[in-house]
Parts: C-alpha cells; structure tokens; sequence
C-alpha cells in the first residue's frame, strides 16, 4: 500500500534521514521504533511532505506521490497525525473535526472506511460531552484523542501516527491502544512511530527501527519484543 | 464647546469609522491566514475610490453611484486575485521582510498607473443620489449619506462575523490563521485559501475607499495615508481580530474627530491647539494600546509561523579578498574630487551616496543581527538633521559641534522610543517603531515656533574648512566610514554576539544570562546614534531640510536599501545603499514615473533575487566552493 525507497531528508545543512526504505500492507499496523531523534518523526513528515528538503521515492498506492504538496498527499488518503498534537486551539472541538472532513474514498472499487463524529464519539467517548469547548480548554490526552479523531474526518486508507503515548496519562494510553485496535479492525492501515515498546506490543505486526536516521532493524514485532539485545542497542529501554 | 457640538462630531467620527474598518478587516484578514503584511492595501482603497468616482461621474445616476461603488470593489477584488496568483504565490516561502518589499513595490507601481490614468489632480464624486440630504440631528445638519456609513459598518461587522463562526471557509480561515501548514496536511489547499482570503481582503478594501466617494476626494496620497491608519487600526484591535478592528477604527475615528472638534482649547495661560494634534492623537492613542496591552485590544500572541525560512549562516570577518577590495574603493573614494574635477556633479551623488550606507548600515545593525524590524528608522535620521540644524540656528555652532549633536539627538530619541519598542516583537515592534516615526514628523511639521513648520529651515551651511565640496566630501568620508566600521567592531563584540543570540533564541539567551531587551534597547539606541549622524550630514549637504526628513517614506527607503543588499550580510546594506541612491538619482531624472519604474525593479529584483544582492552573489560564491 505504501512503499517508501531511499527517504533522505535535511534540516538545513544538516542530513537527519539516510535512505531507510519499507512498506506497510493493506491492513497492516507497522511500528517505526527508535530513540529520541532517530527520525521517526522526521520520516512521517518527510512522507507528508511537510519538509522541504527530501528526496527519495515514496508510493502509495502504486501511484508516486513524493512531488505532491501535502494537501494533495492528504487527498490521496494519507491522513497525518503529528506528534504535538496542533489542534486549532482557538476552534471548538466540533470545528476541529469539521476541518478535517473529507469525502468518503474508494479502495478497489468498494467504499473505504469511513467515518463520522457520532462514530468517532464511541471510540473517544471524552470528546462527546465537549463538543462546544475550545481546544485551548482541553487537557493532554483529550487534545491527543482529538487530533486523531480530526485526521479519522478525513476518512484516510492510512494513518500516519506520531508517538500517540508521549506525555499523556496512563488510562489515555490505554484508550488510545484499544483506538489503534479498533482502526486496525475497520481495515485501515497504520504507520506508528513510538518509543514506548509496550504500547507499540499491543498494537502492531511488524517493527522497524532506526537509529541516526537509518534502517537498523526490521522484522516481526513479537521478535522484536523478546529481542532483548536488539532492545538495548537500539531503543531507549 | 457645547455638549450638542461634541455629540455631532462623535457621530461625524463613526461615519469615517466605516471605511476605515473595512481596511483594517481586510489587512487584518490577509495577514492572519498568508502572513503577509499587503502595504499595497492603501492602493487598493485608493484605486476602489478612484473607480467609484469616476464611474458615477461617467456613467451617472442612481446606477453610475451606487453600481459603481459595488463595481469597484469588484474590480479591485479582481486586481487582489491576479495580484496573489502572479506575484505573492511566488513569495510566500521567502523571509517576511522581502514580502513587505513586495508589496511595497507594488504600492509604488498602482501609484503610478493611477496618476498615469488619472493625472495628478484630485477627484471629487458626485453626491449619493437618493441620499444628497441631511437629517437635522442636534439642532445641526447632519448628511443623510453619512448616516448610511454609520450604518454599513456593524452590517459589514455583522456578516463578517457570521462568515467567521458559521461557514466551513470562515472555520478554515481562522484554523490557517494559528496554524496554515496544518490545515494543508488535513487536505486543505492551501493556495486557493490564500487567494480567496487575498480577494476578499482586497474587495473589503476597495469597497471601503468606493463608500468614500461622496465624502473625500481622491487623491494621490491616499495610500500611504490610509495604509498608515490601516496599521494602527489593525494594530490597536488586535491582529486577526475583525471585532478588534471595528473597536479600534471607531476608537481612531473619534479620537481624531475630537481633535478637530476641540481646536483651540485654553487651559488657564496655555493654548492647545488639538485639531494640529490629530496625527500624534492617532499614534499616541496606539503607543498607549500597545504598552498596556501588547498584542492589541482583543489580540492573542501570534502563533510562530512553522517552517520558517533558510537558517542564516552566521557573519564572519571579511575575508582577505573581500578586505582587499575594501581597501582599493576606498582609495578610489579618496581619489574622487580628483577625477571629478570636471564633473562636480559626481561628488554631490556620492556624498548622498555615502549619507545613505551611513543610513542603511544603521538600520540593518538593528534589522538584521538585532532582529528588530524598524519600519521608523527615519525618525532619529530626522532627530540628527533637526539636532544639527537647530543648533546652526539657534546658537550659530560650528559645523563639528552640531554634528555632535546630531547623534546625541539620534540617540536620545531612540533611547526613549526604544524603551517601548523592545518590549515587543516581529509585527508589532514594526508598528510601533511607525508610529513613533510618525510622531517624530508631526512635531516637526507642527512645532512651527522651533522647526519653521512644513518650510523647514534653511541655510545650514558647513562653516570654514568644510565649507567646499571636496572638503566637505571628505568630512563625509570620514564620518561614514567611522560609522560604519565602528558598526561592524560591535557586532564583532561580545554585544554583537548577544544581540544575535536574542534574535535567534530570546529564551536561550536570557537562560545563559543574557539581558535581552537590555541589549536590544542598547542596540536600538546605537542604531538611532548612527542614524543621527547620518541626519546631521544629510542636513549640512543639503542646506535646507524639512519634515520630510523623518517620513514615512525615508524609512522605507532605507528598508528597501537593507533587502536590496540583503539582509544576511554585512557588505549588503553599503551595496544595497549604493545600488538604490544612484538607481533613484538616474530613473528620476529619466521620467516622471521614477517611482513606478523603481518598484518594478523592486518587484523584479524580489522575484529574482530572493535573498537579496550581496545574499545572492554570495550563495554563489558558496556553491563554487562546495559542489553539491
């Protein structure tokens, strides 16, 4: 669904991504690990476009995407959550989800996954009692719930999910895994990038981790979960 | 003055509050969603009057007037429209300070095709048909067309607002404004966005200028003159609030109404006489609001634009080569009155020529490493030229002794200015720095007793040994080229390290101990010090000086200066000041158009040369050194 070769990406002068290649199949959850700086984000921005130096090729279903601006990557199907959150805090959280909509796409032929703000309250149940409220207003995890909920508007084939867990409480965490189950269960594909080895166990199939911006590891999760010498070498555990 | 008397000019204040907010709206709107400050906004509430007049003086009637108001905006909506798609578009990734160049240049361009079309003199529309009467309010008349203006205002407010809160567009429009990169990865298109927000910005303003027609005439100023309330309306509200704008176009409107309501007021053996003090009222009313409350009336921090511009990569010492070419100008400086013997002509350019490195250096000592964006560097230039001049009038000093004074006034002005202006930053220090600008100039232009008013004064002559030309070249010489090597030993100083350390990271800076707005404050008064000399000299070469020495548009010519160099290098401003003073000098002598010509330079150079100059030759030069 989508294949990613040789992504190289720069801030500036200085090079951060050193061509990691892979792929994530229909239906796939697929973990990116790594530490701090790895360039776990960095790789999901680069695949939205979002930075401005990169080169390498990036194709989502089987169509090239990597000269397309991020509005037309969005279009295509690749909705983006990013790690800090960025919800528009000064726009209720209705509007928040308004600005995310999207039509309804097609896969093959069948309507894709789709979804709306009553199916979207059932598995963020927090979010249905504060439609009204400002972003600005809202708490860590619900802002984190939110920001997810904006990008399921625009009913994308694939998610691009950037350290759901960081920094909120620990019933959050657990919501938003059983969010990812739920997603994963609706036919949708997921790209996560996380550090937290226990979260990404939960919900993915297969793991690859980099380190200074490069591929060092790749393989089955439930490897990669027993793998303690690789755990050592290359995540912050 | 009577109660009834000050009721009936508050109410003449609301009908001017009107247009005036629609302006604001409009700049307001644009700025909140593209980032972009559209200076050229004044043009287009200037071109909106020029259509409506002349269409209800062409076609005529209820259809000419009232049509053609509407049509007016429209056209001008258009021109917004092929404005962003041909040229912004372009531009957006480039830094915010070559936008304002941008529109800048374009400011100077529909000037010249309107006076091009129109001629140089004013033109008055036709009263309002259906509305030519007055209604009789407070035992006075007041015009019926005038209560339509109060009226239109909170509609236009009203539907603004309902557009904002209720439609997808107005959601979308106020989500880009705090975070435009965002909205685009949601699957929004970011370029129609910004071109609808540029239509419907650049329609509010010609509508408002259109609605102007039975009130004022159109004139050839009125760019500037309305850009200039823009700003403050804009500022004073709050930017990217609309409600903040209709509060602080009302709040203006009746500040200045009240001024020239009150006139002559007694207070025991004083005179004030406040329908002078509607310029500084104005200013001042701003200075206050944006004391008290930074971000405007109803304002928020902006939001940081994500995804800046290129990094700068950090000055360095001339180079050997750089140094070596240095050195022989100079020489060829310093030989000049020789080889232009036969061509006095040449040594009167280049003495403007050097006054405006002086100039252009001072300004980017505080623009470019101190990061603060003066868009009223002309005023301590003004302080300097009137410091020195004063002290020629009043105490005949000699020539070195006033152009001692001429930095300490440059100085002293900047120092208490400064003071404010640190306290804020990107937009709003730009403002304010405006609008102190603009103060400066009223009480130039106003204090007539001290200043000689709009004559100015005349006759400041340099005394004995200065008083030839090559002499007096080589006094220019020397001050300029102590100015701005002592410029450059600052930023070369620990000072010039944490100057730039609190551009590029206040926080930081301030976490490793650095006082921050101490050391802009510092920075500021230097640049105003530098500035005043260059005043000083400006006064001495040319003999006369009046307020125009302090204008809005000297600011903005040393801006313009400081990006044409580019604003990463330290060579750039001398370059840049060259490069302009003799543009200027040769295109006006050429046409009628100079100013027209030279923003279409501007807009070429911008499009062109995004970094500027010396930023251009220079990335050049690096990738020669290094082949990627």
């Amino acid at each position: 669904m989508l294949e990613v070769e040789g992504l190289k990406a720069w801030y500036g002068a200085a090079q951060v991504l050193f061509e990691p290649s892979f792929h994530v199949g229909h239906g796939e959850v697929v973990a990116l690990m790594g530490r701090n700086g790895a360039g776990k984000s960095t790789t999901l921005k680069a695949l939205m476009a979002l930075i401005p130096q990169r080169s390498g090729r990036v194709r989502f279903l089987d169509e090239d995407i990597s000269d397309l601006k991020p509005f037309q990557i969005a279009r295509r199907g690749l909705g983006f959550v990013p790690e800090d959150r960025r919800i528009f805090s000064d726009l209720t959280v209705a509007e928040n989800l308004d600005i995310g909509r999207q039509p309804v796409r097609h896969l093959d032929g069948r309507p894709a996954p789709s979804w709306t703000m009553e199916k979207l309250f059932t598995i963020f149940p927090n979010l249905r009692d504060m439609p009204d409220r400002r972003g600005a207003h809202m708490s860590g995890g619900e802002q984190q719930m939110l920001t997810v909920a904006r990008t399921l508007m625009g009913n994308p084939l694939l998610v691009l999910l950037d350290e759901p867990s960081e920094g909120v409480a620990p019933v959050i965490v657990e919501q938003m895994a059983n969010a990812i189950v739920e997603l994963k269960k609706e036919g949708l594909s997921v790209l996560l990038s996380e550090q937290n080895i226990h979260f990404a166990e939960l919900v993915c199939d297969r793991a690859y981790v980099l380190e200074k911006g490069q591929l060092q590891w790749h393989g089955r999760m439930a490897d990669l979960a027993t793998d303690v010498a690789v755990q050592r070498r290359l995540l912050s555990v | 003055m009577t109660l009834e008397a000050l009721l009936f000019q508050a109410l003449n204040g609301l009908a001017a509050a009107s247009s005036l907010f629609f302006v604001g709206a409009g700049l307001s709107l644009i700025f909140g969603v593209t980032r972009i400050i559209n200076i050229a906004h004044g043009s287009f509430y200037m071109l909106g009057l020029y259509l409506a007049a002349t269409l209800a003086i062409k076609v005529g009637g209820g259809f000419g007037f009232w049509g053609g108001i509407l049509a007016a905006g429209l056209v001008v909506a258009a021109l917004g429209g092929l404005v962003e798609v041909l040229l912004l578009r372009r531009i957006y990734q480039a830094p915010e300070l070559f936008q304002l160049l941008a529109t800048f240049a374009l400011l100077l361009v529909i000037n010249d095709v309107v006076q091009y079309v129109w001629g140089p003199e004013d033109l008055l529309g036709p009263r309002a048909p259906g509305l030519r009467g007055s209604v009789e309010i407070l035992g006075r008349n007041f015009p019926s067309y005038d209560l339509f203006l109060i009226a239109i205002g909170p509609l236009v407010l009203l539907l603004l607002h309902l557009m904002l809160a209720r439609t997808r567009f107005g959601r979308l429009i106020r989500a880009a404004t705090q975070d435009r990169e965002m909205v685009g990865a949601l699957g929004v298109n970011q370029a129609m966005l910004f071109t609808i927000v540029f239509v419907l910005g650049a329609f509010l303003a010609g509508f408002g200028g259109a609605l102007q027609v039975a009130r004022e005439p159109a004139n050839l100023g009125l760019d500037l003159v309305v850009i200039s309330d823009a700003f403050v309306v804009v500022v004073v509200g709050g930017m990217g609030s609309i409600t903040g704008a209709f509060l602080a176009a009302v709040i203006i409107a009746e500040v200045k109404a009240l001024c020239i309501g009150l006139g002559l007021v007694h207070f025991g053996a004083f005179a004030v006489n406040f329908s002078k003090l509607t310029l500084v009222a104005e200013f001042l009313v701003m200075a206050v609001v944006l004391i008290v409350r930074p971000f405007g009336l109803l304002g928020r921090p902006q939001a940081p634009v994500r995804n800046p511009a290129e990094i700068e990569d950090p000055i360095r010492p001339a180079t050997l080569p750089l140094r070596a070419a240095a050195a022989a100008l100079l020489l060829l400086l310093l030989l000049l009155p020789l080889l232009s013997k036969t061509s006095p002509y040449v040594l009167v350019l280049s003495i403007d020529v050097l006054i405006a490195i002086l100039f252009a250096t001072s300004l980017h000592f505080i623009m470019g490493p101190g990061g603060m964006h003066s868009f009223g560097h002309a005023a301590y230039f003004g302080l300097g030229a009137y410091g020195a001049a004063l002290m020629v009038k009043f105490a005949a000093a000699a020539t070195l002794l006033a152009l001692i004074v001429a930095p300490l006034a440059g100085l002293m002005g900047a120092l208490l200015f400064g003071w404010f202006a640190v306290r804020l930053s990107g937009v709003y220090l730009a403002m304010l720095t405006l609008a102190f600008a603009q103060i400066v100039w009223s009480i130039l232009f106003q204090w007539e007793e001290v200043t000689g008013g709009s004559n100015g004064i005349l006759g400041i002559w340099p005394q004995a040994p200065f008083d030839s030309r090559p002499a007096f070249y080589f006094l220019t010489l020397a001050l300029v080229l102590a100015g701005v090597l002592l410029l450059r030993c600052f930023l070369f100083a620990p000072f010039g390290y944490a100057m730039r350390a609190g551009r590029d990271s206040p926080l930081r800076a301030e976490a490793i101990g650095i006082a921050v707005k101490r050391v802009q404050w510092i920075g500021f008064a230097i640049a105003g010090a530098f500035a005043g000399i260059a005043g000083g000299v400006f006064a001495f070469a040319k003999g006369t000086i009046s307020p125009d020495v302090a204008w809005v548009s000297r600011s903005i010519d040393a801006m313009v200066m400081v990006l044409l160099g580019g604003i990463q290098t330290l060579t750039g401003p001398i370059v840049g000041a060259a490069v302009f003073t003799v543009l200027q000098d040769n295109v006006m002598r050429q046409t009628a158009f100079w100013r027209g010509l030279l923003g279409a330079v501007i807009l070429l150079l911008v499009l062109v040369f995004p970094g500027g100059i010396v930023g251009a030759l220079s990335k050049r030069a690096a990738a020669r050194r290094k082949p990627a």
